[in-house]
């Protein structure tokens, strides 16, 4: 059995949390209110102890990158959120924001002030105009009430958030993409090196986390690094938002430990396959994520013991599969989604998804050879490790496990 | 200086500059397609992945700096298999149509396909497609053939601050567009044709004359007359195999005999005329009051781009015809009065270094009486096809002079073809006519150079000239922002639409690099060195000229035939 931990949650059973009243009364802003007591640095030391990792995908230790930044200050820094959330099977950070907006408003003051930002921003899938609006609304709020602004709590401390909303692209929720499309652009990855945290927005330092990232800190100020890190498991720091979707009785977001085993999750927090069908696959951490078969999901769900495994954590989106589904129609939607959100700025991947989504789509109709499945694997090959972002191999990666752990399938497809 | 070893060899690398700079200065090849020297790396292409010693992934050697013992392996396997497949997938998608593309011979695209050892079609194939624009009097662009590799994109944005075209969509579907879609000739691009030097394949072209002179070559009732720019006779050189910079002037000559021209002209000899008019238009402006600064006209991408961005500044503009136009002009009025030729018998070409200059002889106002003054301009690049079109052996011909009265010129005229040229020309023949004396020293080496903007005070009697030179329309913006927020000390500035000037225009042989530019350019100077006449004013035809049919610069007929105007161009219509 495994129970729920709340931290990010724990304002959930309170209703009207997009009242800041409300939202103080439960709690809120202590956080802050202590942080502000403390110079900058030693913020980003606590949130290094907390082993705090990011949690858009990547896991990158969230302090380790805070301290990136330059240690001298000439030009203004920013901090921008990710709110872009379009990794399919992924629907935690939403929660986060309709349900508790001032959680995230005040993990970005106080990061703001612990990596000494000017401005924050966050960027918000396009298809959220109600979230951004009631984001628009709790940043009036805090203003009014002197959380943010000009000199918050009589601490000299200034910073203001602009919530700017997407226009659509899966792609723009890559940080540097994402920075591109803030400065009117066209939402195209940059090369890297140079990183956000040296040129970010407007060629100024910039931190991009993510929301459930920043989420976490009104948390660990608090109360401290520790007590956030007894939050997860014996191997993984802090609780973790899994949404859970596909084939299951409950689907929903559900906060557990960090490192909680994908089984149980999906057995007790989702109770389990719906219609007492049998299991036959699960995506563990978005679509990006290898596939994993019935008898491969007993892995712990934090970043360390899903590599071990050869998939990722990514996003936390768990997408389950009955017994019914068909994994080459799968193989297609996939395709056709990296596909169809390609950028199409790399070579290998706007023309390596474009081919394998064609020979699938021939092989789907009945009109495969043979050679096919050598040819996508030859193609996903060269196309991991060759491109420009993580979209194009993680389409082809995703993809080939896919036929490779299901080959017998694919194979009937061919005449 | 720092250490890496690739391919088991240790080589040498500066701190901070990217593998492929260290790769190249120790000569190892590795294959590019979207690389552009003196731009931030795109990694676009993917061409020049390598592998680099405990990384996961390949890295671009364009857009990796170098880091001390970095172990790199250029042609690993791995790295080979990935270029390979990666070159396999653009092919796949390409119409195979080598045997009748203008880039036939000439194409990086085919020229890699050769180096990555293609021989077989694997891949199911998925043709793009994609009209082919001719809405362009300069450039014609066939999509189906593009690569996105983004070179043409950003040449147009980063360099020329143009932005006519852009990447449209995404994914597999993305192409590069125009606006709205419309066609290259309905948009703001200014016709430089710098875009068509980098373009990798056959997806942009200038628009191709050379139909239209090889048909009034074989019209026994056409008098084909050929001028060339300066810049031509040190740049024709690379089409042919010689050694960078060698000028091929009196070559060139007789391949134009040889091929049926009638008349071979010089343009640097107009160009020797524009320095009296331009001079004499400055000297008028300084002493009566006119719009300062004077900007030169010679150059049509910037003339147009003024007419677009800057129509407050296009009094600033020079009224005279550029160089081109002024022999149009002269052979389609006094050539043909003294040779008793009509002007519509004559079929007036000129090899240009330069796609904007169809355009600009395309121009209403560039004729008379429904007779344009220029009928056909071929680049540098058409030139060449024209000589193999005539299975003309270039190598092996006898040098030959230009034709009078037109042939004769001044190496004032000939260094118009680089950078800050036209400035020193006019400076040399303006100090003349203001003070009757000749320069000290006729070099003036601060407007020299291919980069930047550069700055230099002249003193002229009492006058202290204050001249501005720059080259590329990115610079040129610079300047005019700095014009119209109000800066008053400048009197004088050159401006070339491409970057380094004519030497490096949009209708010169390709894969040239920043050091061809130099050695193109030098070739110039050299030229201007070694000559015995080097101001314009000292050029007898010009003498003859304005003795027998123009009368005095400024005067009437100069200015029926020599000077112009410009219009106001909206940009969105
Ligand atoms: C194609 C692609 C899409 C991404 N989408 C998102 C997203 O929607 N939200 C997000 O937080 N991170 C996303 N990321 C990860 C971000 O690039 C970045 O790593 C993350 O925002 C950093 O925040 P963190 O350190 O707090 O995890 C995406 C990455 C890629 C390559
Ligand atoms: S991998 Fe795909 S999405 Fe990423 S930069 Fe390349 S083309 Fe764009
Ligand atoms: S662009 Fe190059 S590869 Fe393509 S058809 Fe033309 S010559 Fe052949
Ligand atoms: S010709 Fe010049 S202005 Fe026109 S698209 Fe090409 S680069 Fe841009
Ligand atoms: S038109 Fe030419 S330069 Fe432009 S993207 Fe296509 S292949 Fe590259």
């Amino acid at each position: 059995m495994i129970s729920e931990k709340k931290a990010l949650t724990r304002h959930a059973d309170v209703p009207g949390m997009d009242v800041i009243d409300h939202y103080i009364k439960d709690g809120g802003y202590q956080g802050l209110e202590k942080a502000l007591k403390r110079v900058p640095q030693d913020i980003v030391e606590e949130v290094k102890k907390s082993f705090l990792r990011g949690r858009g995908g990547a896991g990158f230790p969230t302090g380790l990158k805070w301290s990136f930044l330059p240690k001298e200050k000439t030009k203004p820094f920013y901090l921008v959120c990710n709110a872009d959330e379009g990794e399919p099977g992924t629907f935690k950070d939403r929660i986060i924001m309709e349900n508790d907006p001032f959680l995230l408003i005040e993990g970005m003051t106080i990061t703001g002030y612990a990596i000494r930002a000017d401005l924050g921003f966050i960027y918000i899938r396009g298809e959220f105009k109600w979230i951004a609006e009631k984001l628009e609304k709790a940043i009036e709020q805090a203003k009014k009430k002197n959380l943010l602004g000009k000199n918050i709590l009589n601490s000299n401390y200034c910073f203001d958030i602009k919530v700017m909303r997407g226009a659509g692209a899966y792609i723009c929720g890559e940080e540097t993409a994402l920075l591109e499309s803030i400065e009117g652009k066209r939402g195209e990855p940059r090369t890297k090196p140079p990183f956000p945290a040296n040129v970010g927005l407007y060629g100024c330092p910039t931190i991009v986390n993510n929301v459930e990232t920043l989420a976490c800190i009104p948390f660990i100020l608090q109360h401290d690094a520790e007590t956030f890190k007894l939050m997860g498991s014996f191997q993984a720091a802090g609780t973790k938002l899994y949404g859970i979707s596909g084939h299951v009785n409950k689907p929903g977001v559900y906060e557990y430990p960090m490192g909680t085993n994908l089984k149980d999750l999906i057995q007790y927090a989702a109770g389990g396959v719906k219609n007492s069908k049998k299991l036959k696959a699960v995506i563990p951490g978005g679509l990006s994520a290898t596939i994993l078969k019935a008898d491969e999901i007993d892995v712990n769900m934090d970043f360390d013991s899903c590599l071990k495994k050869d998939t990722m954590l990514g996003s936390g989106g768990i997408i389950v599969m009955d017994e019914d589904t068909s994994i080459p129609e799968v193989a297609m939607t996939t395709i056709n989604f990296f596909t169809h959100e390609s950028c199409g700025q790399c070579a290998p991947c706007r023309e390596g998804l474009a081919k394998i989504q064609q020979i699938l789509k021939n092989l789907l109709a009945g009109n495969g050879t043979a050679n096919d499945l050598k040819t996508i694997d030859e193609l996903a090959n060269i196309i991991n490790g060759s491109t420009l972002c993580p979209l194009g191999e993680a389409g082809a990666l995703a993809v080939n496990a896919m036929i490779q752990k299901f080959r017998p399938e694919f194979e009937s497809l061919v005449n | 200086m720092m250490q890496i070893e690739v391919n088991n060899k240790k080589i040498q690398a500066e701190p901070g500059e990217m593998i492929l700079t260290a790769l190249k200065r120790a000569g190892i090849h590795v294959p590019t397609l979207c690389y552009l020297e003196k731009l931030p790396p795109a990694g676009r292409c993917r061409i020049c992945v390598v592998e680099v010693e405990g990384r996961k992934d390949l890295v671009t050697a364009c857009s990796t700096p170098v880091q001390e013992n970095m172990k790199i392996k250029t042609h690993s396997p791995r790295v080979l298999n990935t270029r390979k497949k990666i070159l396999e997938l653009l092919l796949s998608n390409h119409p195979d149509d080598c045997l009748y593309c203008v880039r036939n011979g000439q194409c990086d695209l085919r020229q890699l396909a050769d180096e990555m050892y293609i021989r077989t079609r694997d891949l199911p194939r998925n043709v793009k497609k994609g009209e082919i624009d001719t809405s362009s009097l300069s450039i014609v662009r066939e999509p189906s053939k593009c690569i996105l590799c983004g070179r043409c994109v950003r040449v147009c944005a980063e360099i020329q601050t143009v932005n006519a075209i852009e990447i449209m969509q995404r994914g597999s579907l993305a192409y590069v567009g125009i606006e709205d879609d419309k066609g290259m000739g309905e948009s703001w691009c200014i016709n430089c044709g710098q875009c068509v030097v980098v373009c990798p394949t056959g997806a942009l072209a200038e628009k191709s004359h050379v139909e239209m002179v090889k048909d009034a070559l074989g019209d026994p009732k056409k008098y084909v007359v050929v001028q060339h720019a300066p810049s031509i006779s040190v740049t024709l050189a690379e089409e042919f195999g010689f050694p960078v910079g060698t000028d091929v002037d009196c070559l060139m000559v007789a391949a134009f005999r040889a091929m049926g021209f009638d008349r071979v002209f010089d343009t640097s000899f107009s160009a020797d005329l524009t320095i009296m008019e331009e001079g004499s238009e400055l000297v008028h402006r300084l002493l009566h009051g006119g719009k300062l600064p004077m900007m030169t006209s010679c150059s049509p991408g910037w003339v147009k781009f003024v007419e677009q961005f800057y129509p407050e500044l296009t009094e600033n503009v020079s009224t005279c015809k550029s160089p081109q136009q002024m022999m149009g002009a002269i052979i389609k009025s006094f050539f043909s009065e003294r040779e008793n030729i009509k002007p519509e018998d004559i079929f007036s070409v000129s090899i240009m270094p330069c796609t904007a200059k169809k355009f600009e002889a395309n121009r209403p106002e560039m004729g008379r009486n429904g007779v344009s003054d220029v009928d056909a301009v071929l680049t540098t690049r058409e030139l060449a096809e024209l000589i193999r079109l005539y299975g003309i052996d270039f190598k092996s011909l006898k040098p030959e002079e230009a034709d009078d009265p037109f042939g004769q010129r001044t190496t004032a005229g000939k260094i118009f073809g680089a950078s800050g040229g036209v400035m020193e020309a006019a400076l040399r023949s303006g100090y003349f006519l203001v003070t009757g004396k000749e320069l000290e020293d006729l070099s003036i080496e601060p407007v020299r150079g291919l980069e930047g903007i550069r700055e230099a005070k002249i003193k002229v009697n009492d006058l202290e000239l204050h001249v501005a030179v720059t080259s590329g329309l990115g610079n040129a913006r610079k300047l005019m922002d700095q014009v119209r927020a109000g800066r008053k000390d400048l009197h004088f500035i050159e401006i070339m639409t491409c970057p380094g000037g004519c030497i490096a225009g949009g209708g010169q042989p390709r894969n040239a690099d920043f050091e061809k530019f130099k050695a193109r350019a030098q070739s110039l100077y050299t030229i201007d060195k070694n000559e015995e006449i080097r101001v314009s004013h000292k050029n007898p035809s010009i003498i003859r000229l304005y003795d027998e049919f123009l009368g005095k610069p400024l005067g009437e007929k100069s200015h029926k035939l020599l000077h112009t105007h410009y219009k106001k161009r909206e940009l969105y219509n």
